[in-house]
Formats: structure tokens, sequence, C-alpha cells
């Protein structure tokens, strides 16, 4: 009986050539780290991480936004404890609470709302951020917010969705990918046949993953099969929690709350439909609206490498910032300080035995 | 970015601690004796070696299930103490106090830290106290420092692993960090997991009495099991690897882990002790470990190796390899 | 990001419910699945529900959990 790992072996070299696939969600690039799940890997097959991290493709004038609204009186900004660090311009959320602003870390959007209904004398801000599994939890708080006319809370939304920015790595001519490791809890919510488009149009094998270091290199091995085959599908690998259809309850709630809008990804630029907006129905909650957020010009250092790295087109080895100026204690890009981010990823697990 | 206020990263045990050391207080105050930053300095007074130590707490809440400030600041400077091989014999108390600070809970506080130095024979022979208005502390700090008697014939320290020594642990890891981290507000998380806070020179003292050679003895407490042997590695210009599916980690703790999105390898512990000797000496070594009931569940953990120096790595679960980075420290504030 | 953690419902109310994982118990919204049930396992992420598996999903993750280096040969 063949393990896992020799499967995988064996298919690879019945690929005969190199071969890269991407995954897209920051949760897998760090399993792929943390379980060291990448030296089992031979060596024909590469694993590369693309834009994932909600936080790392955030631009840093959605930073500098939120920095100007804790620094107003009687605002407290409620934020997922990843977007503590992440350097803005010229200051970051934790140097804020530092100089006496009034940042709180929540774990959940409800716990933003109930912080709002706590404190009605103050203007509550969640900073909404993350992909098609978030996005849910954030309506459900601007739509139970309307229900209950908790009018001191709102979202400042930097929702972004993963369809249309994988359509965009395959239409950029630098990016190379073989096949996709699909998210696995995106695709809970959204269903598995919103990557048929992928595999249809564009001929690329597709995996929908789980997160067990397990699900990754089985979805590695089910993804080399379909190259062997020449087959381009969608499959899943994470059975256990995606359906094609998905969550609905989920759909309707997004969709009753937000539209889709363009949306800027840092290091790839504007990509079309790729964002969420909140709907003109629920603007007392859009504290975009709400505040007259102006997002300004962001200003990036011209040796930052993080926009390649998202696109999976340098690895973190390839930034002279990288271990050297940039480290996770004083990081430069998002990439580094986010705690899914690629290069905070190598740094921590891998990339100093390489160097 | 400079950094140009404290941040409370600066003080969470790990990377950004040592930071601050080495950006303020290292330049003002380096002497051989403070050099080595091991967990207490080493003393020698009349050709007898001393350990000195201090500690502050400001763990929020002070009461949480297991422990209390009071018991916390005894046992983290005897535990101080005994990584250096000593018996813990002198300290001082000195508390800050607020104002409204209920008297009942402040009278417990006291009759603990009673207790736990009867525990392991120490006596408070000096004190100190202030108060300050309401608001400007959360409740009571503590600070206790402390002397105690070196008792091994060698020098124990961050800085004496050897290649080819084991990693061995006495218990299972993060209780204290879980513990704590289920009181605050904000966090909203329930959790049957108790702190291990608890004074481990009865334990080293067994250890001692193998007459084996240790070489260094570390408590992982903020920054946990990752900032200790990052800690070491680094003073000792060696490699450590660490077997991940040696580490023992309870279900309630990977529980409250997995729920927060914590790694158990970083949470504070305060009943734990890691101790790198010769392999040849490890069976001894553990025989006393189990003997006492602090060191019941102990075990070899991991080795000491010749490269890559300086660096601390995991052989994980399933086979791979990773490192074990130092944590920069903003886990959680206020946890010891 | 994408953290989601399997968790069994422990208590039920209208809209949330506690749930434990091995043990740790934290509340959650539980309006994004379909009827929930004690002693349902579901997937949690940001405090919501967003998943319900049946028995046999929960027991495919308890055996993938279970089988450690995978270098080993899998029976």
């Amino acid at each position: 009986m063949k393990t896992l790992v020799e499967t995988v072996d064996e298919l690879a070299g019945r690929v005969g050539r190199d071969v890269k696939f991407m995954e897209v969600c920051g949760t897998h690039t760090m399993v792929a780290f943390r379980t060291g799940l990448r030296q089992l890997l031979p060596p024909g097959v590469c694993l590369i991480s693309g834009p994932g991290c909600p936080v790392c493709v955030t631009g840093i004038n959605y930073i500098d936004a939120a920095i100007e609204l804790c620094r107003q009186p009687g605002v407290i900004v409620a934020t997922f404890g990843d977007l503590l660090r992440v350097p803005g311009s010229d200051s970051s959320l934790e140097r804020e609470r530092a100089a006496g602003a009034n940042v709180r870390i929540v774990y959940s959007p409800s716990d933003a709302l109930v912080l709002a209904r706590e404190c009605p004398s103050k203007r509550v801000v969640f900073l909404g951020v993350g992909f098609e599994t978030t996005a849910p939890t954030v309506a459900w708080a601007i739509f139970r917010a309307a229900r209950d006319g908790v009018s001191n809370f709102s979202v400042l939304c930097a929702h972004k969705t993963m369809p249309h920015a994988m359509e965009a790595l395959l239409k950029d001519q630098q990016v190379e990918i073989d096949g996709f490791i699909c998210p696995g809890h995106v695709s809970v919510i959204t269903g598995s046949a919103m990557y048929r488009f992928i595999a249809e149009q564009y001929r690329i094998p597709c995996v929908v993953s789980g997160f067990e270091a397990w699900d990754m290199l089985k979805s590695v091995e089910m993804l080399l099969r379909q190259v062997v085959e020449g087959r381009a599908e969608v499959e899943v690998e994470y059975s256990r929690s995606v359906t094609e259809r998905g969550n609905v309850a989920a759909q309707r709630l997004m969709e009753e709350v937000f539209e889709e809008c363009d949306a800027g990804w840092r290091g790839i630029g504007t990509i079309g439909k790729s964002g969420l907006a909140i709907r003109p129905k629920y603007a007392a909650f859009d504290a975009a609206r709400v505040f007259e957020v102006k997002y300004g010009e962001a200003h990036v250092n011209p040796l930052c490498r993080c926009g390649g790295i998202l696109r999976g087109v340098y690895t973190p080895l390839d930034c002279k910032l990288f271990g050297r100026a940039c480290t996770p204690t004083n990081p430069l890009g998002p990439c580094m300080v986010s705690s899914e981010g690629t290069c905070a990823a190598y740094y921590k697990y891998e990339g100093r035995l390489a160097a | 970015m400079k950094h140009d206020r404290i941040l409370l990263a600066h003080g969470g045990g790990g990377s950004l601690t040592r930071r601050l050391i080495e950006e303020i207080f290292e330049p003002e105050f380096d002497n051989p004796i403070l050099r080595p930053l091991d967990d207490s300095a080493v003393l020698v007074m009349d050709g007898k070696g001393y350990a000195f130590t201090t500690d502050s707490y400001v763990v929020k809440p002070y009461f949480f299930p297991g422990g209390d400030i009071g018991r916390l600041a005894v046992c983290g400077t005897v535990n101080d103490l005994a990584m250096q091989g000593a018996q813990p014999y002198w300290f001082s108390l000195s508390f800050i106090l607020e104002e409204g600070l209920p008297w009942a809970d402040l009278q417990k506080i006291v009759q603990s830290i009673r207790k736990t130095a009867a525990e392991v024979g120490v006596e408070i022979v000096t004190g100190d106290t202030k108060v300050v208005e309401r608001g400007k502390c959360e409740g009571l700090y503590i600070n206790t420092a402390g002397i105690g008697r070196i008792q091994t014939p060698n020098w124990l320290g961050s800085a004496n692993a050897k290649h080819g020594d084991v990693v061995i642990l006495n218990g299972s890891l993060g209780e204290h960090g879980v513990a704590v981290m289920s009181q605050r507000e904000g966090i909203a998380f329930q959790t049957s997991v108790v702190s291990d806070c608890a004074p481990l020179w009865p334990l080293v003292k067994e250890i001692l009495s193998t007459g084996v050679e240790i070489h260094a003895m570390r408590d992982p407490t903020r920054g946990g099991l990752a900032m200790a042997v990052c800690d070491i590695a680094n003073a000792s210009g060696v490699g450590i690897r660490l077997v991940e599916s040696a580490l023992p980690v309870s279900r309630e703790v990977r529980g409250a882990c997995e729920l927060l999105g914590l790694d158990p390898l970083t949470i504070a512990n305060e009943g734990k002790v890691i101790v790198i000797c010769r392999r040849v000496d490890a069976e001894s070594v553990l025989a006393a470990m189990r003997r006492h009931p602090l060191g019941k569940d102990a075990r070899i953990i991991g080795e000491v190796m010749e490269k890559p120096v300086g660096m601390a790595l995991l052989r994980t679960t399933i086979g791979g390899e990773r490192i074990i980075d130092m944590p920069t420290g903003e886990d959680l504030p206020r946890i010891c | 990001m994408c953290l989601a953690v399997p968790a069994k419902i422990v208590e039920l109310n209208d809209s949330t419910a506690t749930i434990s994982v091995e043990g740790a118990l934290r509340e959650v919204d539980v309006s994004l699945i379909e009827e929930p049930r004690l002693g349902d396992y579901v997937l949690v992420h940001a405090g919501f529900a967003i998943h319900k598996w049946d028995k046999s999903e929960v027991e495919e993750l308890e055996a993938i959990r279970a089988a450690t280096d995978l270098r080993e040969v899998l029976t």
C-alpha cells in the first residue's frame, strides 16, 4: 500500500516536467509552511502562494483611512487582530493605540456590534477586511444593526472576492500556473461551482482543498492526476465541508447587504467586480459614507516586492529587503506583517534555512 | 518603522522585549554579571555562589483559575532562582496598590504569598507599599526580588547547551496562558484549564540530587517554549530540534488554541521547566523528575545539534521540518 | 484569516449556540446554518457557524488527524 507521499512522487515523475500549483488562501499558505509540508513535495512540484491573504492585498490607503478614523474623538475602531500591526504610510493601528487611540481587537463582527450597543455615545467602526468566508458575517452585523437601529455602528468595507482575481492572474503574462488549490472555507460559502469557468475557459485544473496537511497533499495528488490525464476540472478534496452550491443563507445575506464593485488589489492593480461595497440601502452603516472617507494615494517602498510576491512571480528570497530591513518586528510591507503573509511565512518557518 | 513609544508587545517576552533590552537597557547597564541576561544573576561572595533575581507581576485578572498574582509573585521568582540551580532563601516584596482595591482581596493575596513562600522555605525579609490613584493601575502590581544559594558545582546558563545534549520537559504546555486568557473580558471563551503556577525548586532539587552535570535549565514563561529554545540556541551558538509529536499538550489547551488561533509553543507556562543535559545522563534525570509530582510527565522533547547555529527547529507531526521562530510578543498582554 | 474550526454544539438558544472545541467553550451565531441541533458538529469562523457536518464527515477529519507522519504507510 503506497503512502500519499509516494503516490505524489510517482505522479510527478509521470508528468515529466516541473509544475507550479498556486494556492490562494492565506491559511493554506500557513499550513504548508507550519507543517513542513513543502519539504515532502517532490522537486518538480512547486507550491506557490498567490494573493490569498486579505490583509496583504488591502491597500495602504485603507490602513491610512482607518488610522484617520481612530484619531477622531469618540470613535472606537474595532478590528481583527491581523490588521493591528500593518504599516500605513507613517503609522499603524498599534502605534495609534499606544498614543491613546481607542482601537479594540475583536474576534467577530458581532463583538463589534455588541461594543456599539454597549457604548452608545461612541461611534464604532468595524474594519471589514476578508474574502467570502468573512463577508457574510460582516453582512450579518450590518443587517442586524439596521434591523435593531444601532446607529453608532458602521463598517469600513474592503471585502474582496476570489474568482475575478484568480482570472486576472491567469491573464497576467508573468504568472505561470498549472493548477489551483482552491480556498476551502471560501468555497464552503460560495460553493465549488464558482471555479468552473477556470477549468472550462482557461483549461486549468482546480482542486478545492481542506486545511490539514494531509488535505493539501491529497489535493496536490489530485491536481497531478488531472495534469497526467490531460483533464481540467473542478474537483473537491474538501468534500466534508464543500458542496457545489455552497451556503445559500450566507449568499443571500451577502446579496442583501453588498453589491459588486471594482477593487484595488495591492500589487496587482484594479480588478473589475472583485470587491464588495455596501449597498445604498445600508448607507447609514457604511463608514466610508458616514465619515466621508477619502482614500488617498499610498506611498510604497520602491524596493518592496510584495506585489510580485502576491502574484506568485517572486518569492520573498527575491526581495532585497527580506530578512534585512524587512522583518516581522519591523515589517515594511503587508506580506511580512500579516500573520498569513507569504514573507512572514518564509521568515518564520523556512526562508532563513534556505538563505 | 522606528519605535518612538512603548508598545504592549514590548512586554510580551518575545523579540520586541529583546529589542527593548538591547536598545535601551544594555547600552546603559552593561557589566559582566548582567551580560548573560539569564533568569538570575550569579554573584560570588566570599567564594560562595549566590543567585539574585527580580520580577514584576502585572497579571490581569489578579485571581485566575489555579492561582493568583500573589502565588505567581513567589513562584516566578523562586523559579528564576531555581533555573540557576539556586535554593531560594530571602525575598523582598513590593506592592503598588490602586486606591479602592478591596481590603479582602489584598488579604487573600498576601495569604497566598505566605503559603507559597512556606512551600519552599522562602522568607520575606523586606518590603514596601505604595498606593496610586484610582485608575492608575488595575488593582495591584507586585514586585519581588530574591536571593538564593547556588547548589550546583558548575555554571548553569543559556549559553551552556552543547551539541549532543537532549532537551527534557516536565509536563504539559500552555496551561497558565490559557487559564488567564479565559478570564479576560473581550475574549469570551470558557475552559476548564487551570494555571500550572508552581514553585519548581523542589523538582530542581531532585534533578540536582542525581549529581549529573546539568548544562541549562529554563522556565518557559512569557513567549512560551518557543522563546526559551530560541534564546538558548542563540546564546549557546547551537541548533535545537524539537519533535512535535513529543510535545505534551492537553486536549483542553489544544482546543483553546484552535479556537483562538494560537500556537501552544508560544503560550506562557508557570510551572514548567526545560532541562538540558547530556544524552547519557537523560535517564537519571528523567527518573529523578518522575519521582516528583511536578515531573511525573517528564520526557525528552528534542535535542541540541551543531547546526543550524542559533536556530530552533520543529520536526512536525507529518514528518516535515520548520523553524521555531522567536515570538514577537503581542499574543496577549499582562499574562504574568 | 480563513481560520475555521470544527466544533460541537453543546447548548442551543435561538440564533446562538455554545460550541466546544475539545472542551474550550464559546458562544457563536448559528443564523447562517439550517436547523442546528444539540450535538451537531459545525465549522466556526469569526464567531459564526458556517457549515454543519454529519457524522461521517467528523469521522473523516478524525481519521485524517490520526494519520501522523505522511511518510508512514497508511492502512
